[in-house]
């Protein structure tokens, strides 16, 4: 250990590696600073100012997650000036725009008159998409805050539901940037970006046009970052709560990227896809196809039982009959003509196991090596 | 992939050619596009399109179709005359250099500028840029392959690789990309007319006594077997009398469809196990339901052989089975009884089989994919090929000369046409065409045209247009594009409907038996 890169932390001594913020270091040592705008593998922009800690001999707080580690430096993470600093910022959140879970606030008159507004301006009377999912609503929880401290401000845009995978609810942004950065800087679409000034900021795709019209191709990058309910799966927005479904971590079937993903799972069906963070070789992208192409597992068109070709028609058909009529011709047909007389095309779809046993099934059965995929295809 | 996707973000100069990536790869693009934007990297892209990659490159080459030996040759003589190449590499790893020298000695930058289109002095810079990196990464995909000199251009990139030192290091290598989850594990698994699973040849002596000790029988086969793109002339000729296809639709993705559609029907017995109907289904004589991705154990091997889980999280609809489970219990009826408790008593099988694969087990791979190979249960995988040697010993050059596509335009057919696929839709459409979203943003079938060709044919916007090739005609809808370069026309082919591979034409590729759906010859007239 380098004795000259040591920081203390809430009076713990920790190394660090030069050029790492004051953040790194703590997130590796287990020390739980809460961030918002911050997105591992992004520029750090320092948006937000909820990541604020006390540093020794400072003036000021500083936002962890853009200030380096320094030598000697004495930090502290939930000091009494941090807490506060912290609940103001979430107040002055929450009352920036349509925070209308339970958190807004706990007097009775004003959550009705609240809850009237958020009706009129989001034609819904429904509470946040993301209710008990969301890092605002953590943090208010965590700290023990409510909204009503300030006076709600007007919601300046309407939500934008004319495409077909992503709701933007600008009343819910909290204006963090998240989405920008992973636009930008991690899936480099370049399709949005701030746009506006001061109290009317916000995100827009060039010209402040709807996504579907301008460079978007709705990956949903954003989504998945998006710390609030502001973007929303259109599929899933009311449809699925987190406590409903479980995740199942699988390969995306697409192409040969391989992207790990989390089916999200409820009542036997998929209802939602994201990436899996942190694990190669997307670590949490994904694409258009990924993430919103999983309709046709519950499609009713999907094939569910045997069928046997009679007259020109199909008929459903028993496993059995299906099957010993597969073995009967097939067999037939090697002992007239040969093993060479029959072809297997085998699958770039399908496992590798189901390919080891078609390779076999093949050689060793039909007894021929006449077997192919149509990847070149 | 020699290397990683990871690895891409190493390279100082990437060359992509013959892929739309940021369609077809979407996730892969991204590392491409982080390299360049925030890494320095530089980009050359070789492509006739002109693809949204183009957008971020230094340099965009726009060859002519199916003049990629002749660019590439064109680099090397550059890379040679200048003195530019890796000695030490060419010295100690490889043979054949002076072949090499040989044969690209005639294509000098204005030669290559004649045949390819693409002015000398690009092929000038492109040659010094890519030969100045000290890791430099070449990505290609179909562009390159499916023409009928694709094993030609697959060979031509790797010595250009080789040339540089770029194999066998961090950031470089030659990276094909599957178009399909797993097309890598297809191939790994024996899916393949001349090999057993790891590549082991069927008419190895050693190779096929180890199958036949391992399965319990006697007699296997040591002829190499038919590619798919032999089998259906062999159907047509009744040589070839019955097809069990598991999970592909032939009848969009082959070329030349109508005859492909004579050749299938012309089977005495068809069975096609798939998820859905589809137009290869319809011609079955048995259609067996199989369960989709979501619905089984297993694992795929990714582009960069990166052996990964697939786990069930559904159920399968009605009494759709495992393709594993149809496939056993056919072979179970015809005699040779198959029967596992599970994908990963499958697994434990072949792994042992399969060199590459013996030290994987679901265990290790349940975090993290691990890369092939992996010869042993302490082995960690093998992110970069070829970082000592290469199997045969010494990387080889061979002379490689420059053909001309199969056809070409004249007075009659007088525009180019390639094929591909748009970033919504995926391959034969049957998975992505259920997603309405998908279909909202890629509903159909399209021509896309430069506007100059497009006022030669007296073509709007929006107008429907018939194709017509020397093998069939198709009616879509005209797309302007900037993407489109005078003289050649794009159509997807995930569409049933207006099948671009109608028009495909089916010449082969001697050696790798792929069709060449990257160039043929067409007429347009505005439809009625
Ligand atoms: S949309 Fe979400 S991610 Fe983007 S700025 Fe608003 S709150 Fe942040
Ligand atoms: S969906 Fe993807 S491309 Fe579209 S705005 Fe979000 S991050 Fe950008
Ligand atoms: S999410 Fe997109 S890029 Fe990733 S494997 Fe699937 S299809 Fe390929
Ligand atoms: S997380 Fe540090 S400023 Fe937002």
């Amino acid at each position: 250990m380098d004795a000259q890169n040591i920081i203390i932390i809430n009076g713990n001594e920790f190394s660090f590696e030069p050029g790492e913020t004051i953040l790194q270091v703590a997130r590796r040592n287990d020390i739980d600073i809460p961030t918002l705008c911050h997105l591992k593998g992004a520029t750090p922009t320092g948006e937000c100012r909820i990541c604020v800690v006390e540093v020794e001999g400072a003036r000021t707080l500083m936002a962890s997650c853009v200030t380096p580690a320094s030598n000697g430096m004495v930090v502290r993470t939930e000091s009494q000036k941090v807490i506060e600093a912290r609940r103001l910022i979430i107040q002055l959140m929450l009352a920036s725009g349509n925070h209308n879970c339970a958190v807004r606030g706990s007097d009775d008159k004003d959550w009705t008159q609240f809850q009237l507004s958020v009706q009129q301006e989001d034609n819904s009377s429904e509470l946040c998409p993301v209710w008990g999912d969301c890092r605002l609503q953590d943090l208010a929880y965590r700290y023990q805050v409510s909204g009503e401290r300030f006076p709600k401000t007007e919601t300046l845009f309407p939500m934008e539901t004319v495409n077909p995978f992503i709701v933007r609810d600008f009343s819910r942004c909290i204006r963090c940037g998240r989405c920008v950065q992973a636009c930008n800087e991690v899936q480099v679409n370049k399709a949005i970006n701030f746009g506006y000034r001061g109290a009317s900021t916000k995100i827009v795709a060039a010209g402040d046009r709807p996504l579907k019209d301008s460079d978007c191709v709705f990956c949903g990058e954003c989504v998945q970052v998006c710390p609030v309910g502001a973007l929303v799966e259109k599929n899933a927005r009311y449809e699925v709560r987190p406590w409903e479904t479980k995740k199942v971590r699988t390969t995306c079937s697409y192409c040969g990227v391989g992207c790990q993903l989390h089916l999200h799972v409820k009542d036997d069906k998929v209802v939602k896809v994201t990436g899996v963070e942190d694990v190669a070789p997307n670590y949490g992208s994904l694409c258009v196809k990924g993430r919103f192409g999983f309709d046709f597992v519950n499609s009713s068109e999907r094939l569910t039982t045997p069928l046997i070709k009679e007259n020109g028609e199909f008929r459903k058909a028993s496993w059995d009959e299906a099957l010993d009529l597969v073995a009967k011709r097939f067999g037939e047909i090697k002992k007239a003509h040969g093993g060479d007389a029959m072809g297997v095309l085998t699958s770039a779809r399908v496992t590798n196991e189901e390919n080891y046993i078609a390779n076999k099934f093949t050689r060793a059965v039909l007894k021929t090596n006449n077997i192919d995929h149509c990847a070149r295809l | 992939m020699t290397n990683t996707i990871g690895c891409i973000e190493k390279a100082d100069v990437i060359l992509v050619t013959g892929s739309n990536t940021t369609e077809n790869h979407p996730v892969l693009s991204a590392f491409v596009k982080r390299a360049v934007e925030f890494k320095g990297a530089r980009l050359i892209v070789v492509d006739p399109r002109r693809i949204k990659l183009a957008g971020f490159a230094h340099q965009w080459l726009r060859p002519n179709l199916g003049t990629d030996v002749a660019w590439i040759n064109g680099m090397m003589h550059v890379i040679i005359k200048e003195n530019l190449y890796d000695k030490t590499f060419v010295e100690n790893r490889t043979t054949g250099f002076q072949e090499l020298k040989a044969v690209v000695e005639k294509y000098t930058p204005e030669y290559v500028a004649e045949i390819t289109g693409i002015p000398a002095q690009s092929i000038i810079d492109a040659a010094r840029m890519y030969a100045g990196a000290k890791a430099g990464s070449i990505l290609y995909c179909m562009g390159i392959t499916q023409h009928t000199t694709g094993t030609d251009n697959v060979k031509s990139l790797a010595h250009l690789s080789m040339l540089c030192g770029n194999m066998g290091i961090e950031g470089g290598g030659v990276n094909p990309l599957r178009g399909q989850n797993n097309v890598q594990g297809a191939c790994d698994m024996g899916g393949l007319p001349n090999v057993f699973t790891g590549y082991q040849p069927v008419n190895n002596a050693d190779a096929v006594k180890k199958m036949e000790d391992a399965w319990g029988v006697s007699g296997l086969s040591d002829k190499i077997g038919l590619k798919v793109t032999e089998m259906l002339p062999k159907a047509h000729d009744g040589e070839l009398k019955s097809l069990y296809i598991i999970g592909e639709n032939p009848l969009v993705s082959d070329p030349d469809l109508n005859h492909a559609e004579k050749c299938i029907s012309n089977l005495d017995f068809l069975v096609v196990q798939d998820i859905f109907m589809t137009e290869t289904t319809r011609l079955a004589d048995v259609v067996l339901p199989s369960a989709c991705f979501a619905e089984k154990e297993g694992t795929f091997s990714n582009t960069e052989r990166r052996v990964q889980r697939v786990r069930k999280a559904v159920n399968p609809p009605g009494e759709a089975w495992d393709d594993w489970k149809i496939t056993c219990e056919i072979a179970t009826r015809m005699g040779y009884p198959m029967s596992y408790e599970s994908s990963e008593a499958i697994f434990e099988e072949l792994s042992k089989l399969t060199p590459s694969y013996g030290g994987i087990t679901y265990d290790r791979i349940e975090e993290e994919g691990i890369h092939w190979p992996c010869p042993t249960a302490d082995h960690p995988g093998t992110p970069i090929l070829h970082s000592g040697q290469f199997p045969i010993g010494r990387g080889i050059f061979f002379a490689i000369d420059y053909i001309p596509p199969a056809e070409k335009a004249d007075d009659e057919y007088p525009v180019y046409l390639t094929t591909g696929r748009v970033i919504y839709q995926y391959h034969t459409g049957t998975m992505t065409r259920k997603t309405d979203g998908l279909n909202d943003r890629a509903p159909g079938s399209f021509v896309e045209i430069s506007p100059q060709d497009a006022e030669k044919y007296g073509l709007a916007d929006g107008d429907l247009v018939n194709v017509e090739s020397r093998r069939g005609n198709i009616t879509a809808r005209v797309n302007f594009s900037d993407k489109a370069v005078e003289g050649t026309v794009f159509i997807p082919f995930h569409f049933a409907e207006a099948a671009a591979n109608k028009l495909t034409n089916a010449a082969l590729d001697p050696v790798s038996g792929i069709p060449e759906y990257k160039v043929c010859a067409v007429k347009l007239s505005k439809a009625a």
